[in-house]
């Protein structure tokens, strides 16, 4: 087709491959394909929203009703009118605070030690390609190796310091990725300069790395949080009771949190009516918390952006 | 006065004579260098003395970034390196088991090809290297900045915003700080890899004027690309070739009456 760009003396003598006439034919065809595609790949989009809009107005129109500050701290009752989300809620808490530091000590302990101390070499990846396995195992899986281990052998019992071990563990790949990303994304040059002036790699990573990739890993570490609050199979693996009335008030006590509450009240509906707006007023007030959270992610991550 | 010149197999060393009286700080004895398979430096000998600005020239490629930073051990941080033979520095081998290369490096500060300042103040990016070998006192401190700073002559340019942060200064205000940075820690030796090929005219004259003050109190040992900054400011010359050191002698010598043909061709700029 080289020809065609040559001058036009030559061009007379050339033979000609395109042929307007033709090309004009089907252009009309090519454009409303064009089209057709479009709209396909819009509606595609629109699916998932509309879903998701339907999902939120199920949900709104049934719990709305019964959210109130009366829903929010009364203790677990059978009849509904008395009944209350403040156990599950004290119960979620409980579970984060177990959860949080559990997973920033081992996640970032295993990012920094990956990304700084190890030789990048065949047991390098191997942890590496372990981790993200890691990452697909699912919950349930997760909730078995609590009950064998937390639960059983080390005879916690269902309580929150076996749920949140369990929980910190299925979290785990999430924090210990973000955290490596984040490590890795401190140019190595401020490294260098550090080194360069007689540093030990741990004041290097402290005062250096640390400092500049501390935005990173702590939107990991709420993103895995938010994924913890809202895990049940691991939950009802571990065996935590399908009713409870005392509000939890230390690591070793029984408990319940939100998705579990959801849970069990969305399966007894069947005997009570009220409980299916009870569960929905509970998602909501889930849905708040996790919407919150991750509204606090992004503002770090924007208000953290690379400065150097 | 006798030229310094060598091959791979028979490696010659001789002093010149107004070296007898100056003592060496670096001594580079049969350094070898490998980047996995590439056999990046070939047999290096190169005696380096106090008080002087050493220039190492060569064209891209030939190994002389990678001797620089052979000389602190910067350069056991990219993978897979293997290095034989010694670099003496002060008579002992930097390459010993024991031999504490985080001590080498408060004695040996480095300045980059690009500025980095760290992402902090201009008081912090400089008190950095105090603060990690343990001064704590704010007086003191603030002492050594101001000691620091006038060193590499920018006090007077940042002395009203030292809490700023140091990534709102210029590229040759940035490079002049991490000189600074480095004088913080009171250095024997200051290594520079190309240190004005990232600045414009202006502030590399400003940098070659303050290399030829620091001399006086620091021995220096300066990559450059640019051969008229080797001339202008060095006081011995080395020019590298694919890994090796073709020439070593004093840097009017080098640059009038080079006794290797190779030399001549690239300084009169014909190849590199």
């Amino acid at each position: 087709m080289k020809e065609l760009a040559l001058n036009s003396n030559e061009k007379t003598t050339q033979k000609q491959y395109m042929n307007l006439a033709k090309v004009n034919r089907r252009m009309t065809a090519r454009l409303l394909i064009n089209n057709v595609v479009k709209y396909l790949f819009f509606a595609s989009t629109m699916f998932g929203l509309v879903i998701l809009a339907f999902l939120m107005y199920q949900i709104f129109s049934d719990g709305l009703g019964w959210l109130s500050m009366d829903f929010l701290t009364n203790r677990l009752s059978t009849l509904p009118e008395r009944a209350g989300i403040i156990g599950a809620i004290t119960g979620t808490v409980w579970l984060m605070f177990i959860v949080g530091p559990v997973t920033m000590v081992l996640g970032i302990g295993t990012a920094i030690y990956l990304e700084e101390y190890a030789k990048k070499g065949k047991f390098h990846s191997f942890i590496q390609t372990n981790i993200t396995n890691l990452a697909g195992v699912p919950s349930i899986v997760f909730g078995l190796l609590g009950l064998t281990i937390f639960v059983r052998m080390f005879g916690f019992g269902p309580s929150i310091i076996a749920g949140g071990l369990t929980m910190a563990l299925l979290v785990l790949p999430i924090v210990v990725v973000a955290s490596q990303e984040a490590i890795r994304a401190v140019p190595s040059y401020l490294r260098e300069a550090s080194y360069g002036m007689g540093a030990t790699k741990w004041q290097t990573i402290k005062n250096i790395v640390l400092p500049a990739s501390i935005a990173g890993i702590l939107t990991g570490v709420i993103l895995a949080l938010s994924r913890a609050i809202g895990e049940t199979a691991p939950l009802v693996a571990i065996g935590i009771p399908a009713l409870i009335v005392p509000i939890p008030s230390s690591i070793t006590d029984n408990f319940t949190v939100l998705p579990m509450q959801i849970y069990y009240w969305t399966i007894d509906s069947v005997l009570v009516d009220e409980y299916a707006s009870m569960a929905a007023a509970t998602i909501i007030v889930l849905l708040a918390v996790l919407f919150l959270m991750n509204s606090v992610a992004i503002i770090i991550r924007n208000k953290f952006q690379k400065r150097y | 006065m006798s030229s310094l010149s060598m091959s791979t197999e028979v490696p010659v060393k001789k002093e010149t004579k107004d070296h007898v009286n100056k003592s060496v700080v670096y001594d580079t004895k049969n350094l070898n260098l490998w980047y996995g398979d590439n056999h990046a430096l070939k047999n290096i000998n190169l005696p380096m003395h106090e008080n002087e600005v050493t220039a190492i020239i060569g064209p891209s490629g030939c190994g002389k970034s990678t001797y620089i930073k052979t000389l602190n051990r910067m350069v056991e941080l990219v993978q897979d390196v293997s290095i034989s033979g010694e670099i003496l520095y002060r008579d002992k081998n930097i390459f010993d088991k024991n031999y504490r290369v985080e001590e080498l490096r408060t004695r040996v500060g480095m300045v980059f090809q690009k500025p980095n300042p760290f992402p902090k103040s201009i008081f912090d990016n400089i008190a950095y290297g105090p603060r990690i070998h343990g001064i704590k006192d704010k007086k003191i401190l603030k002492e050594i900045v101001e000691k620091s700073l006038r060193g590499a002559a920018i006090w007077d340019e940042v002395k009203d915003r030292l809490q700023e942060n140091a990534y709102g200064l210029s590229g040759g205000q940035q490079q002049r700080l991490c000189i600074a940075r480095c004088l913080a820690i009171e250095p024997d030796v200051l290594l520079m890899d190309e240190p004005t090929s990232a600045l414009d005219p202006k502030s590399t004259l400003k940098v070659e004027e303050l290399i030829k003050e620091l001399k006086e109190n620091y021995s220096i040992i300066i990559v450059t690309h640019n051969m008229q900054q080797a001339a202008r400011i060095s006081d011995k010359t080395a020019f590298f070739l694919n890994g090796e050191v073709i020439e070593y002698d004093d840097t009017d010598i080098i640059f009038s009456t080079p006794s290797d043909k190779r030399t001549e061709d690239y300084i009169t700029g014909r190849f590199g």
